[in-house]
């Protein structure tokens, strides 16, 4: 299954990235103060207790296990921010406002931080402090320290609320994410939606422009005036192919009428009818080749593209099939045509029943008596493929490529009739509807498939989609 | 007949004219749209043949004219211009029939015989008889004497052509055009081979034949030989 589009959009993802960046950058901004500012604290507290731990030293020289009981003594006044517990050697308490050895894995002459319980009007709680054991000369042991309590709660407090408050800046940056983003889609979606139609053959059609001067207006603006010169340029190349192809026409229409004129003279059992007739039929041999090389530069010029409209697929297979079998059964091959679904292109429907014709005409000629003809519709991720197999003569791989060309005939079909312009037409159809054309070797034989696009997201005409859906009805019934 | 010309090829115009003269109709000539126009709105035509690239003005514009003041003249339009969807434009602004340049004299006469029929229908039909050969429109039955023909849907239509247009003769390009509705050369004459299988589903095993062959034009369905 995809993404939904909202998340697979590069403006989600944009907002997306920057918030995980800030989210980052502000975490690490957080911990930093608070790491430099608890490495101050602990600082002056290890001081402090650095100074009381070298003047209870003094004392001690000067007056000895006694007087450094009574100093401390009179320092330990309960509930005060300075904590003091003086041992001998078995950790067995002699002064000091601790009432024991507190439980903390002990480093000498290294500060540590431990838990104690203190005791207010009968009611005992947990507390936090920082200090540092000391051992006298003599075995006692002395551990100076100061209730940080306060601080620490502080900083656990800080700690917890953390997390909390990235996920919620996560989530909002999520929020602004996506209207951002709907909101560029929307904008991009219509610029989309232009390009399809203008695809689809309405070259009329200009990308909206909101007047606001931001830089989808630039490119909007820039589109349309692309646009404009693409149609410019469709308009004189229309202009071209009509005068050429009036050029070409009106002499061969003043021949094709002589000749006319002449026949209507003869009698029709005269040797000069003959020879004359057969003139006529080349001038028409000549008109077809003409007329067919005309289509073929329209069709890739992309001309032809403003009679694009939904087509089934289906219709003009049978359509074709319908009108050819009849001459595959009499050179003595089996026609088959592969049942399908409805098939919908977007498609102009002369020139596929066209290319489709070209393409069967072809498989009937070059196989021989006994053979099969096979056409079929599948609908393939790539696309909607039609295909046109035989079991005749086939193309050589080598020559697959070169048939495509204009005018090109293989040794094998040099004596039959045609103007070897046949593929070439199929191969501009093909260009004109953003198919592939594939010939593969069918084993023998040629299997020849056009692959069209999908007809998906394009708007049908309302007149054609209500005949496909009566059409289909009739299927049905 | 009565038959309006609108072309500004003078030699084309000049071999339309003769020929058309020929096969027995009255012609009339215009060089021009305007001409056109006027002569088409001024007298009664069976039918008008109008070039699509005209001085002046454009054949298209004279027939969208034309239909503006009401008249219903049929036309056929000529046109030497490539054809991909100059056809539609042609029948969109009220054309009745299309040819595109150049033409052949039978085919440009077929059409016409058959665009002056359309104008003048006989009473909705829903039989058609060709001497012993009918054909039951309501019933989609043909029969011939009193032999039942079995007919393809396809059959049928082409039969049903031809027999509206009996003692006519139609093109292969007609036939393409009307019963299978493709406006493109099909390169091998996929038409004859229908034909035949027509043929000799109404025609073998009778006495006198009904479809009949026209030399370097068509077919004709019609009751003598």
């Amino acid at each position: 299954m995809r993404a939904p589009r909202l998340f697979r959009s590069i403006a989600f993802r944009i907002v997306f990235i920057y918030i995980a960046i800030f989210a980052v950058s502000a975490a690490s901004l957080v911990w930093f103060t608070y790491w430099n500012t608890k490495r101050e604290l602990d600082a002056q507290t290890d001081q402090t207790i650095d100074a009381e731990i070298v003047g209870l030293s003094e004392q001690y020289q000067r007056l000895g296990i006694g007087g450094l009981d009574d100093v401390i003594m009179s320092r330990s006044v309960r509930g005060s921010q300075g904590l003091y517990l003086l041992t001998d050697m078995q950790h067995h308490p002699i002064a000091g406002n601790l009432d024991g050895w507190p439980a903390m894995i002990y480093r000498p002459n290294s500060f540590i931080e431990f838990n104690y319980e203190r005791r207010v009007g009968g009611v005992s709680t947990l507390r936090r402090a920082r200090g540092r054991v000391f051992t006298l000369t003599g075995g006692f042991q002395l551990l100076v320290a100061r209730d940080i309590h306060e601080r620490h709660e502080t900083v656990r407090l800080f700690s917890t609320t953390l997390p909390w408050s990235l996920m919620l800046m996560l989530f909002l940056g999520v929020i602004g994410g996506a209207f951002m983003s709907r909101n560029l889609l929307t904008r991009l979606d219509s610029i989309n939606q232009t390009s399809r139609d203008i695809m689809a053959g309405d070259l009329s059609r200009r990308v909206p422009v909101r007047g606001s001067g931001d830089e989808f207006d630039v490119l909007a603006t820039n589109l349309n005036r692309m646009l404009e010169r693409i149609e410019r340029l469709m308009r004189g190349m229309r202009e071209v192919t009509d005068s050429v192809a009036h050029d070409l026409r009106s002499p061969l229409n003043r021949l094709r009428n002589r000749i006319d004129a002449a026949l209507r003279r003869l009698p029709t059992d005269s040797a000069e009818y003959d020879e004359i007739e057969s003139a006529a039929m080349e001038v028409d041999q000549l008109i077809a080749t003409f007329n067919a090389l005309l289509l073929i530069a329209e069709a890739e010029a992309g001309l032809a593209r403003e009679a694009m409209e939904r087509i089934d697929l289906r219709d003009v297979v049978e359509g074709i099939a319908e009108l050819y079998e009849p001459l595959a059964e009499e050179k003595g091959l089996s026609f088959e045509l592969a049942p399908s679904g409805a098939a919908a292109i977007a498609g102009n429907k002369r020139l596929v029943a066209q290319a489709l014709a070209n393409l069967v005409d072809n498989a009937i000629k070059y196989t021989p008596e006994g053979g099969k003809v096979r056409v079929s519709i599948d609908d393939t991720p790539s696309g909607v493929a039609l295909s046109v197999a035989d079991n005749g003569i086939g193309i050589p791989a080598d020559d697959r490529a070169r048939v495509l060309d204009r005018f090109v005939r293989l040794e094998a079909s040099r004596h039959s009739p045609g103007t070897g312009l046949g593929l070439s037409l199929v191969v501009a159809v093909a260009k004109l509807h953003d198919a592939r054309l594939d010939l593969a070797d069918n084993m023998p034989g040629l299997k020849a498939t056009l692959v069209f696009p999908h007809d998906t997201k394009r708007q049908v005409p309302r007149g054609s989609g209500a005949a496909a859906d009566r059409s289909e009805m009739n299927r049905s019934i | 007949m009565r038959i309006l010309v609108v072309e500004d090829d003078l030699e084309a115009q000049r071999y339309l004219v003769n020929g058309l003269k020929e096969a027995g109709h009255v012609v009339d000539d215009a060089e021009d749209g305007e001409i056109g126009l006027s002569l088409s709105l001024s007298r009664p035509y069976d039918v008008a043949i109008v070039d699509r690239m005209l001085p002046k003005m454009d054949g298209l514009k004279l027939v969208e004219e034309l239909r503006q003041h009401g008249n219903v003249t049929p036309v056929l339009f000529l046109s030497a211009l490539s054809e991909v969807d100059d056809r539609v434009k042609g029948l969109k602004a009220g054309g009745d029939d299309y040819l595109t340049k150049p033409y052949a004299f039978v085919e440009l006469l077929a059409r016409l015989d058959a665009l002056m029929r359309r104008r003048h229908p006989a009473a909705v039909k829903t039989r058609l008889q060709v001497g012993d050969l009918d054909l039951d429109l309501l019933t989609r039955t043909a029969k011939r004497g009193d032999v039942s023909i079995d007919l393809q849907p396809r059959e049928f239509r082409l039969l049903e052509y031809l027999m509206r247009h009996a003692n006519q003769v139609v093109t292969r390009t007609m036939l393409l055009e009307s019963v299978w509705e493709y406006h493109f050369d099909p390169q091998t004459n996929v038409i004859d081979v229908h034909i035949s299988r027509l043929r000799a589903k109404i025609d073998k095993g009778f006495e006198t034949p009904l479809l009949h062959t026209v030399r370097g034009a068509g077919y004709m369905i019609r009751a003598r030989a």
